[in-house]
């Protein structure tokens, strides 16, 4: 008998010790991913990170120590000021618009009705489609003489050709344009959340806020919007992190301009750091994200686990 | 008609109003990139015709330049290059790394999970300027291979998040059934578990592919040189002579680049609601 079972696990015997024990292959099985991440992002981060004590441009690579000076440089910088402004603007301008669009969608979707699967196709496309492809039909759409917006303002007789507004020429306008067209693109996503929130609420819940006499306002604020909280912050953590360090809408429609007016952090890193090769300021430009950053992700990281427990 | 009805009939309209209000609100932009695409230069190029509509034949001209004239194809052979290399990069390091964060590691595995998913949030805006200098110490600047390199920086946290989750999901016996007939724990998960994982691998394929061609900041910061830009950079900042744009052909482009993305995510959406939101929703 013994003879048998030891000619049995012969075999296998070499590689048994990789193949058989958890924590081995475990460890094994991770480490490309982990290294991955490491090399690319974490070495990069904590690059960008030096980049921006330092007086490194692409034109003397010099990795020399300067302290705080890059920061105290762009903070005296008034358009910088100015960025900074335009970039908490652009970001919960288009976050809360696309917030109550997302709302007021996912509250139709919600009721069966025929063509709804089609419905929710074409909504879904803003969000889906290439932001670069999406965006780029806007600006066709706010184009200085062909917009397709004046035409038809002009058409309802609600200004004349000499009053057509230069939608991304004009301050003000411009940045109205940008949070537009960043919230037309997020509210997709929103819906989809709110959707799979409101679905996830328990219909005899309702029913029984229904039966104690609640409304619909009431149902709605004070039973759904509370108990899908948890899917909401998850949304908002994506919305807000990706919104305030977007610069791709920006760049496509406006390039920050009229004269820096819609300037946003993202946009001021890549020109100053990418374009001009100002290496160091550029990385200080971008690391001023870094704060906002870390105080959405914790605040809603927190809050999703209290609510869990 | 009793006023009940007519109530009735209000909230009907109103409800329908608001459907076509949504409706239009997201599609009318790919309506005009449709339109605009097929339009003849005098009729898009004119204050006096109804921008809504045909004025004069429709005509393929912008689809005829694109092809012929333009490097479109070679842009839309780049995306479809990077988006397989990255996927096959993708698979390799997230399947393995997804399925032992979900059965091997235990506790720790939980928290690690978590940390490589808050990778995804780090910023291109942040990692750009030291990524271009890593690009160009590895002689990759101007190629469309630095992307094939960096793209999978924000595929594999996503991905692995994603089947993280699905392989919790996955009752572990089977593979406890393949061991105990005598496969070792690298042949189980070989055997059994890969190929009862294929929805979610075909998942991850379609993520990977679309979040490649979704990227924009990466792709213009690292590729300048026309002959190797993907589809989006191309057709967004390539079919612009000076100050003139080409609008017919840009939005020709855009329409084709867009619409698989558009098919995809529409097929694919409900588990790519479930992978970002985790356990959130009881």
């Amino acid at each position: 008998m013994a003879v048998i079972a030891e000619t049995y696990s012969k075999p296998a015997s070499r590689f048994r010790f990789i193949f058989d024990r958890r924590d081995v292959l475990g460890a094994i099985f991770v480490t490309p991913a982990i290294l991955y991440v490491l090399l690319l992002v974490g070495l990069p981060f904590l690059m960008a990170a030096y980049y921006s004590v330092s007086a490194y441009t692409i034109y003397n690579p010099s990795w020399r120590f300067v302290g705080l000076q890059n920061f105290t440089d762009i903070i005296q910088d008034p358009s910088f000021i100015q960025t900074l402004w335009n970039t908490f603007l652009f970001t919960f301008g288009s976050q809360i618009l696309g917030l109550i669009l997302g709302k007021f969608g996912a509250m139709l979707l919600l009721r069966p009705f025929p063509g709804r699967k089609i419905v929710r196709a074409l909504v879904i496309l803003p969000w889906a489609v290439p932001v670069a492809l999406a965006t780029v039909a806007w600006e066709w759409m706010f184009d200085s003489l062909y917009s397709v917006i004046n035409w038809t303002l002009i058409a309802l007789g609600l200004i004349t050709r000499a009053q057509a507004p230069n939608w991304l020429g004009t301050p003000d306008l411009a940045m109205l344009s940008v949070i537009v067209v960043n919230a037309w693109r997020f509210f997709p996503f929103a819906i989809v959340i709110f959707l799979a929130g409101m679905t996830s609420v328990p219909q005899d819940v309702i029913d029984a806020a229904t039966v104690d006499g609640a409304g619909f306002w009431r149902r709605n604020y004070q039973i759904i919007v509370p108990m899908i909280l948890p899917i909401l912050a998850v949304g908002l953590i994506f919305g807000i992190v990706f919104t305030f360090t977007d610069m791709s809408v920006v760049y496509l429609l406006t390039q920050g301009g009229p004269v820096g007016a819609t300037s946003v952090l993202g946009f001021a890193g890549f020109q100053t750091g990418i374009v001009s090769g100002d290496v160091s300021h550029g990385a200080a430009i971008s690391l001023f994200m870094l704060p906002v950053l870390l105080v959405v992700v914790f605040a809603m990281l927190r809050f999703i686990r209290r609510r869990e427990i | 008609m009793s006023s009940r009805s007519l109530t009735k009939t209000l909230q009907e309209t109103s409800f329908y109003g608001a459907v076509v209000f949504f409706v239009v609100l997201a599609a009318f932009p790919f309506y005009w990139m449709l339109i605009t695409s097929f339009k003849t230069n005098a009729d898009l190029y004119s204050v006096s015709h109804i921008p809504f509509w045909f004025n004069d034949p429709p005509t393929l001209e912008h689809f005829k330049y694109l092809f012929e004239k333009t490097l479109f194809l070679r842009w839309m052979l780049n995306s479809l290059v990077i988006g397989l290399c990255v996927t096959v990069i993708t698979l390799f390091t997230a399947l393995p790394a997804g399925y032992s964060l979900a059965r091997w590691t235990g506790r720790s595995g939980e928290s690690l999970g978590i940390g490589i998913f808050l990778t995804y949030l780090v910023p291109p805006t942040i990692l750009f300027l030291p990524l271009s200098r890593i690009i160009a110490d590895l002689g990759l600047q101007n190629s469309m291979w630095s992307l094939v390199l960096v793209y999978p920086t924000f595929t594999i946290p996503f991905c692995t998040w994603l089947l993280m989750g699905f392989f919790k999901s996955m009752p572990p016996e089977i593979e406890e059934a393949a061991i105990v007939d005598g496969c070792s724990l690298f042949m189980s998960f070989i055997k059994m578990t890969i190929p009862l994982s294929v929805p979610a691998i075909l998942t991850v394929i379609i993520f990977t592919f679309t979040l490649t061609l979704q990227e924009f900041v990466y792709a213009l910061t690292f590729v300048s040189s026309s002959a190797q830009k993907p589809i989006t950079l191309g057709v967004a900042t390539d079919l612009i002579r000076g100050d003139i744009f080409y609008w017919g052909e840009i939005m020709a482009g855009a329409l084709i680049a867009s619409i698989p993305v558009a098919i995809a995510y529409n097929l694919f959406l409900d588990r790519f609601i479930s992978g970002i939101t985790g356990g959130a929703v009881k």
